[in-house]
């Protein structure tokens, strides 16, 4: 019998100072978004927690943002990087809007050059550890569309980071539709936050829900969602298993 | 007389003599084989008159599917039906084994099993492995004290809740539950809402697919509804089958028997019971 014997990489004393100049792990994290195309736009939620490892310790982070006029960024993920990366969008617009020829970024663009940075620097082993979804509305088309830490992009009608792929996006395939009205979509988002606060640790029932259309963006005010608990199996659960849990 | 010492292994619980040796091969370089795993969904769920538990048919070996249309509800007794997600040969090998278990103690008691007889039985034994058997179950069943449902751990932990889900596709399961769930379902309204959650998984979840399997149990009544779903048919199935294109001719023909037929005549007594 004959095994292949892997080759050492070197010394790890020799890497740590490297290590110091490019992420390793998040800090403060944001968690899911969810977000729909919807008739007149796009619908996108997140909460407003940011969690540091398994505290919760900031509870009023808005991790949605509108760009330009025509788009709106929501972010899951390192708060820090996403703060980077308004940075980088904000010269950006800037630059577009200095050449004054009426013509103005469109969410496709700004997709586009979020994509661009996030695998570059996944490149160089130093990503904007995010998972970001741009939605907007330009002369009449709506687009959605993801961005993830190592650079995977792609559009869709419906679209959520983290949590949200698993437990909110079963939801949103099956009930998704062209043409939802706004109090449908907002009723759609809510059943998926409400999953996600029930069965996300991380998640607080402190949510906003953002809106753009062709007229442009409006965010919300923070509210809660309502919960169910009373269901009668969970007052006494081992009533009828003594011995049990 | 010299004395010699035998390495006897000790009874009962696992033996871990092979530890050191199988790190040392993973550390040269040796892949571990992989084993089969039913990357699963399964549900139960409490509705007015008893349980309902709910299981795709998927079975995987890595990306493979090894079985397409395996059977993950297990029979544990005539009122208490067990599904079981992990190591497929583990979550067999432990029901049939806690199965038999019950059964004896039945013929002992004289009376029904109870759900939580099965629990005890099976967090003891998993427990006492400390999680190397890999099943993770969802115990659903009807017995004099009325329906239960409860969830185990591959460690040994168990919950007891209203709705359970488990396995890869039990987040997909879980968020169907979360959103539609309510008290005092009808059997119907249950075996909707179960085998949605289970379209769920198998839709959602690349470790689950194939087929929905249903066991509805009442009080002194159970129905094993094998396949009660089947959305993922074989789309283009030729109706033709299978034909060959020349015809060969036959030249002659003889058939030759591969074992004589043996003649058996009772001579003497019938044997010693």
């Amino acid at each position: 019998m004959t095994f292949t014997i892997p080759i050492e990489n070197g010394d790890s004393v020799k890497n740590a100072e490297a290590d110091s100049q490019r992420t390793l792990y998040p800090y403060v994290t944001g968690t899911s978004i969810v977000a729909i195309k919807y008739k007149d736009g796009v619908l996108m939620a997140s909460d407003m927690g940011g969690s540091y490892g398994s505290t919760l310790r900031y509870k009023n982070i808005e991790r949605m943002k509108a760009i330009g006029k025509h788009s709106l960024l929501g972010a899951s993920g390192e708060i820090s990087d996403f703060q980077e990366i308004l940075r980088y969008l904000d010269e950006l617009v800037l630059n577009d809007s200095m050449w004054d020829d009426g013509n103005s970024l469109g969410p496709k663009e700004v997709h586009n050059y979020l994509t661009r940075v996030m695998y570059n620097r996944r490149n160089k082993f130093n990503p904007l550890w995010n998972t970001l979804v741009l939605g907007g509305v330009k002369n009449g088309e709506t687009y959605l569309g993801m961005v993830s830490m190592i650079g995977v992009s792609f559009e869709d009608n419906h679209v959520a980071t983290g949590f949200g792929n698993h437990l909110a996006r079963p939801i949103l395939r099956d009930e998704w539709h062209a043409d939802l009205s706004f109090e449908d979509g907002v009723k759609l988002l809510e059943k998926c936050m409400r999953v996600l606060l029930y069965r996300d640790r991380s998640a607080i029932n402190k949510l906003q829900i953002a809106k753009i259309t062709e007229e442009g963006v409006t965010v919300s005010q923070p509210y809660s969602l309502k919960t169910f608990w009373e269901f009668k199996a969970f007052n006494n659960p081992t009533a009828g298993a003594e011995g049990s849990w | 007389m010299t004395q010699s010492s035998v390495d006897v292994p000790a009874k009962g619980g696992f033996s871990f003599d092979l530890c050191k040796r199988n790190n040392m091969l993973i550390e040269k370089g040796l892949k571990a084989p992989s084993f089969l795993k039913t990357g699963t969904t399964i549900v139960g769920l409490i509705f007015k008159d008893g349980v309902i538990l709910g299981a795709d048919t998927r079975a995987t070996e890595g990306p493979i599917v090894a079985d397409k249309n395996c059977e993950k509800i297990h029979y544990m007794a005539p009122n208490i039906y067990c599904c079981g997600a992990g190591t497929a040969a583990d979550t067999e090998a432990v029901t049939d084994m806690v199965s038999s278990q019950l059964r004896l103690h039945r013929y002992q008691t004289g009376r029904d099993s109870r759900v939580i007889t099965a629990l005890t039985l099976l967090k003891k034994h998993l427990f006492s492995y400390q999680g190397h058997v890999s099943a993770a179950l969802v115990l659903g069943g009807v017995d004099i004290t009325g329906p239960h449902l409860h969830t185990i751990y591959p460690h040994g932990s168990t919950d007891t809740l209203p709705f359970a889900t488990m396995g890869s596709g039990s987040l997909a399961a879980m968020s169907v539950f979360e959103a539609k769930y309510k008290e005092g379902l009808t059997r119907d309204e249950g075996i909707k809402l179960v085998a949605e959650a289970i379209c769920s998984g198998i839709f959602n979840d690349l470790g689950s697919g194939s087929n929905v399997d249903i066991c509805v149990i009442t009080k002194g009544n159970k129905e094993y509804l094998r396949n009660y779903m089947e959305p993922n048919p074989r789309t283009y199935v030729s109706s033709k089958g299978y034909s060959f294109t020349k015809k060969t001719e036959i030249l002659r023909t003889k058939i030759t028997p591969l074992m004589e037929r043996v003649e058996i005549t009772e001579v003497g007594e019938a044997m010693e019971e």
